[in-house]
């Protein structure tokens, strides 16, 4: 998949113009997606081949049953009810009801079991599916999730997911159901009559090809409502999220009438879907029933010739009513089925993305970690002709605190994301005690590194559980001192229940500055050898971030650190500073020696000092 | 079966009341088309074929072809003119539900996520069109259907009549318990679901925190939980689904044996013709398919009425927030706080309480405080994002809650410190505010925030941003956000910590772009920095949530020592020995 395309203007002008979305394909690789599909889906049934030859086995024993009984009802009105009449008893026509019962029951039976068997795979093939995709997408570098955005992961485990749970659940047993019933219908009405079975099936290549017809329609508002649903989503999604935004600069009217506007293409969209099975439906009907009125004609006819029995009369018309009735469904399964095979398609894309930054086959151990990180001619570009770093060569002992500034765009994080493997150098390695970190395994590099960044992620549950979430194993003691060690202590215990409060949506009743702090605690509580805090502190106010500054002198004084912040304030901690310009330092050494000189790091901290006034 | 919600619906439906009719009337009609093509097959039987009356057989074949015809066409009209109402139904109720949310304050959208009220706008509203563009109908049809033909089969015949009618016993006694037990295992089903589709959003959002801390398994642990609970629990709905299923189609062929039995015994003694038997056995087993699909349709009106439900708590929300007939003719912007206070509905503590505070027109004032002491909220109850427990707030002397609400945010703008961009263009994300902005403005509120980037965007002003479109930068986002609140030119304009992710070379160069524009207006700016504060013409400290301090930067500086210790930083530092 590439992200590159040319642009699309969309109708609406408010939405501006954007790269073509990645969720649309052209025509052409259509063909290599449905190959990639099929490969998922056969590698999601192995598993289960024994199960499904018995549901075959089932399904099949289950229709045949049920075809037998309007067969049986033709038996008892030819054969049991002539000797009755003629005084015989009803003998044969004893047997025949005790058979009907036998097979409405097995058909019963095996019914039943068809059902909870195909629930039972059905529902261990998206366990598995959901498994996969989540996994993989956790295994997925950031490049790519920086690309391909969190609104596409969620739809991509959920409505997709739940496309083809919809196809499993329901979608399944009424297709093979209805082509059984299609199938066996056609046969046994051969072998009943051949001239009424040839007439009877005359209408078939009419419906198969109506059929065809529908099909390719609906293919076609399949596709025109799914843009019209997403367009909708995401409006909606986006006005309650920015609700604030929307209440407080009065957008409510204008939100109003594009979402109308919206929602209007999609009633347009699902008018001329439901307006094609509008005229699907009927014209299956009138088939049937043309086809009833012919059989009763000629049927009658051959009756009245005595050519058949008044049985194989009530026999035709007893299956030409079960040859219809699962038409019905096939309509519905269309959808169900082209929703699940495109949520096939993108999901078997997601697991085909291979991680950029991939774990090492044979890892390299690293059992003690002193944390020098080295950069040998390192260069980073997320396009080509526009390099990040164009060339760095970067030593930094084990337990220096060095600190990183530079204007916005300098390089900074991409300098601290490197030494956390968040990306791999396009040229040159980044090694950690003398070990490329593409060499350790992620479980190795997480320990020994850990990046605090200005985006605090709070997970639900409590602010224990998120400061736990740096060392899941932690006890509550040592969660609390890390708390305290960066003062956090304090309003934590002020919360409602502590420790123990629920953070909400997303940590909503917190202050960004609150957030800053359990993030803060939650990377002391990891103890990583190496440390690497990105703008960490730019919500905190000035007490706050003074403490964190005090904590730090500590907790750094055995760690190697990276600080990179705009406010000098932080940088003051740190025994080295870096200054970087357009992806290179360009200014290296003791803070107190670059403010005596003349360099920029003399220009900012003077323009920092007149900035305090 | 019907519940209040489901029911009190029906309003959304009363412009299409001649349409309605149309479609009952074509239902009913077909129906009784549907069941007379069997009864011509008797004639056929018992006319032409018993009696060797060939001339009886071309008009009786005929007419079960006009029949035919007939009920396809009555389907047509029913269906085509189904899509009219059932479509109006669910669009305009997800307006309505649009335009209600969009009212609702901002205390219910911080309990709601946006994902749960996105199912009540699709899934939930599709769930209420299927019910009624398919579910009802065929609910009433299938009812009337095996009504009528019980009545015709009792009027053939009455002791398999009233076999027929017997069987249907115990199919509704098992279809009412079946159904207690499916709404419970479905609800249980989608709160599970639920569960699992927060823990995604969360893996999502926080790929960086989880990739930091190497917690990938420890995520897809908690994940994979939640999903097993997810699968055991559709487990339990399928064997429950199963064995209902199952049922429902055994009655009915069960019944056919013995309609069989006993109508061919009938037949040999001569109570009953041949043909009577055939048209019973076939009504009969068109009476299967009506049957079966029940348990089907019976879960689909489940699942329409809890959805109703559920989209009717959100309708019946009153919006707690809404606005007053006052009006100001020409505002001035004088702002006050006269004891204002803010609780958090069930917190023990106000987060705000006695906050008093004046800014005259055209005056700025700075609001500093510690982290946590509520200073965004303060600035909140001003556009009435959140509305004082106690207290009030005045502009120009009106108490906000008087004025009307379109009214009061033109007079107020404010730049968030986490900044709202929408999947559009940037020209449409920065008029939010004023849509009738013009160009020349529009590049002096971009001069302004120091957001001339973009126009280096490739297609500029109409380059999408958002989820959806471009990223940008956090710098950058603020940087919009601040233009945003600029461009609307308001009264007031409150600036909540807009600057923090900037530079400090940007910053400066906004600041003093900003003076300019908050010479013109009353300015309430949010600050943890001494740059920042000196934009205002005096501080106010906010601590413990109260007011405790207003006064100029200097003298504050020199008398407070809690605003020193917020503030002074370098000072402090030094005294301490943290520089060196």
């Amino acid at each position: 998949m590439t992200t590159t395309g040319t642009p699309v203007r969309e109708p609406q002008g408010w939405r501006g113009v954007a790269a073509e979305n990645r969720d649309d394909l052209p025509e052409n690789v259509s063909l290599l997606l449905r190959t990639r599909s099929r490969r998922l889906l056969g590698d999601l049934l192995r598993p289960h081949k024994k199960a499904i030859a018995l549901l075959v086995a089932i399904i099949l024993v289950s229709n045949a049953a049920g075809l037998a009984i309007p067969y049986l009802v033709k038996v008892g009105i030819d054969s049991g009810i002539p000797p009755m009449l003629r005084g015989q008893g009803s003998g044969s026509l004893l047997t025949v009801v005790a058979v009907i019962l036998t097979a409405a029951l097995v058909q019963a039976f095996t019914r039943q079991v068809f059902l909870k068997l195909s629930g039972k795979i059905g529902q261990g093939i998206l366990l598995e599916l959901r498994r996969r995709v989540f996994d993989h997408f956790q295994r997925l570098s950031l490049s790519f999730h920086e690309r391909y955005t969190s609104g596409r992961v969620i739809s991509r485990l959920t409505s997709d997911v739940e496309a083809i749970a919809e196809l499993l659940q329901s979608g399944f047993d009424s297709i093979v159901t209805a082509v059984l019933t299609l199938v066996g219908t056609a046969v046994l009405l051969i072998v009943l009559d051949v001239h009424l079975g040839l007439v009877a099936l005359i209408p078939l290549p009419v419906l198969l090809l109506f059929t065809r017809w529908f099909r390719r329609e609906s293919s076609l508002v399949y596709r025109r409502t799914r843009e019209a649903v997403a367009l909708v989503i995401v409006h909606f999604v986006e006005s309650m999220t920015g609700i604030r935004a929307v209440q407080a600069f009065r957008r409510e009217p204008r939100n109003q009438e594009i979402f109308e506007e919206l929602n209007e293409n999609y009633r347009l969209a699902n008018r001329q879907s439901m307006r094609l099975v509008a005229l699907f439906m009927p014209g299956v009907k009138l088939i049937g029933n043309v086809t009833v009125a012919a059989v009763l004609l000629y049927g009658g006819w051959l009756a009245f010739q005595d050519e058949v029995t008044v049985g194989v009369l009530a026999a035709f018309l007893l299956y030409l009513r079960q040859f219809y009735e699962p038409m019905q469904e096939i309509s519905q399964f269309y959808n169900t089925l082209q929703s699940a095979g495109a949520a096939l398609e993108k999901l078997s894309g997601v697991l085909e993305e291979e991680p950029e930054v991939a774990e090492p086959a044979q890892p390299v151990p690293l059992p003690r970690v002193a944390g020098e990180v080295r950069f040998e001619g390192v260069e980073f570009s997320y396009v080509k002709e526009m390099p990040i770093l164009p060339r760095l060569d970067l030593v930094v002992p084990a337990g220096q605190t060095v600190a990183v500034v530079g204007a916005t765009g300098a390089g900074k994080t991409t300098l601290a994301k490197l030494i956390a493997r968040f990306y791999d150098p396009t040229a040159g390695r980044v090694l950690l005690d003398g070990v490329n970190l593409r060499d350790l395994d992620e479980e190795a590099l997480r320990r020994a590194v850990v990046m605090v960044t200005q985006e605090n992620f709070l997970f639900s549950g409590t602010v224990a559980d998120n400061i736990r979430f740096g060392r899941p194993g932690a006890s509550m003691a040592e969660v609390v001192a890390a708390a305290e060690a960066i003062g956090a202590h304090e309003f934590i215990s002020g919360l409602p229940e502590g420790y123990e409060t629920e953070v909400g949506k997303r940590g909503g009743r917190m202050s960004a500055g609150q957030r800053q702090l359990v993030a803060f605690a939650r990377a002391f509580l990891a103890d990583p050898a190496v440390l690497i805090l990105d703008e960490a502190t730019s919500s905190l106010d000035v007490p706050s971030e003074r403490l964190v500054q005090r904590a730090l002198r500590t907790i750094l004084a055995d760690r190697t650190a990276l600080i990179i912040a705009h406010r000098l304030s932080t940088v003051e901690i740190a025994e080295r500073v870096l200054v970087m310009e357009a992806g290179r330092i360009v200014e290296d050494g003791p803070p107190a020696l670059l403010v005596a000189g003349s360099g920029r790091y003399a220009g900012l901290h003077r323009a920092w000092l007149e900035s305090l006034a | 079966m019907f519940s209040a919600s489901l029911w009190r619906l029906k309003s959304y439906l009363r412009p299409y009341a001649p349409r309605l009719v149309l479609i009952w009337l074509a239902t009913i009609a077909g129906i009784a088309a549907g069941i007379a093509i069997p009864l011509v097959g008797r004639e056929i039987i018992d006319g032409p074929i018993a009696h060797r009356d060939a001339g009886a057989l071309l008009p009786l074949g005929l007419l079960a072809l006009g029949l035919g015809v007939t009920e396809a066409f009555l389907t047509f009209v029913r269906r085509w003119s189904q899509t009219g109402p059932v479509l109006g139904l669910e669009t305009a109720i997800r307006d309505d539900l649009y335009r209600h949310l969009q009212r609702l304050p901002m205390s219910f959208h911080n309990e709601w996520q946006s994902g749960q009220l996105l199912s009540r706008a699709t899934t939930d509203l599709s769930a209420i069109r299927r019910f009624f563009g398919f579910g009802l109908l065929f609910l009433v049809m299938n009812i009337l259907q095996l009504i009528t033909v019980t009545v015709v089969l009792l009027q053939m015949y009455w002791p398999l009549g009233l076999l027929v009618a017997a069987s249907s016993v115990p199919i509704v006694l098992v279809s009412l318990r079946f159904e207690r037990r499916y709404i419970r295992i479905s609800r249980l089903v989608q709160d599970q679901q639920g569960d699992l589709a927060t823990l995604v959003e969360e893996s999502a959002l926080g790929i960086r925190t989880i990739r930091a801390f190497g917690r990938r398994r420890h995520v897809y642990d908690s994940y994979d939980g939640s999903a097993t609970k997810v699968y055991d629990t559709s487990m339990d709905k399928v064997r429950l689904s199963s064995r209902f299923f199952t049922f429902l189609e055994v009655i009915p062929n069960v019944t056919l044996a013995l309609v069989l039995l006993l109508g061919a015994l009938a037949v040999g003694g001569g109570s009953l013709t041949l043909g009577t038997l055939v048209a019973f056995t076939t009504l009969m087993l068109s009476l299967v398919w009506p049957i079966a699909s029940l348990g089907y349709i019976l879960a689909m009106g489940q699942e329409a009425m809890t959805a109703a439900d559920r989209v009717m708590e959100a309708l019946d929300t009153e919006p707690g927030i809404t606005g007053g007939a006052g009006g100001i003719d020409v505002p001035r912007g004088h702002l006050r706080f006269e004891g204002a206070g803010f609780r958090f509905p069930g917190a023990e503590r106000p987060v705000l309480h006695d906050v008093w505070l004046d800014v005259r027109p055209g005056e700025t004032v700075a609001v500093v405080g510690a982290t946590g002491s509520g200073k965004t909220t303060l600035t909140a109850l001003v556009p009435r994002l959140l509305d004082v427990t106690s207290g009030r707030v005045t502009i120009d002397g009106h108490d906000v809650r008087d004025l009307p609400l379109t009214e009061l945010r033109s007079v107020v703008a404010t730049a968030f410190e986490e900044p709202t961009l929408f999947s559009m263009s940037v020209r449409e994300n920065l008029m939010l505010g004023r849509g009738d902005a013009s160009e020349e403005e529009m590049e002096a509120a971009i001069e302004v925030a120091q957001a001339g980037f973009v126009h280096d965007l490739p297609w500029g002003l109409d380059t999408r941003i958002g989820e959806q479109g471009l990223s940008l930068s956090g710098g950058q986002r603020q940087r919009l956000a601040l233009a945003r609140a600029v461009l609307s030119k308001p009264r007031i304009l409150v600036l909540d910590d807009t600057l923090s992710a900037l530079d400090v070379e940007t910053e400066a160069l906004v600041e003093e772009a900003l003076r300019q524009v908050l010479a013109e207006a009353t300015g309430v700016v949010v600050a943890h920095r001494a740059s920042t504060v000196l934009l205002a013409d005096k501080v106010a400290l906010l601590r413990d949530g109260t007011i405790t301090h207003v006064g100029r930067h200097q003298d504050l500086l020199a008398e407070v020592p809690e605003y020193r210790e917020l503030l002074a930083q370098d000072a402090d530092l030094d005294q301490e020995g943290v520089l060196r």
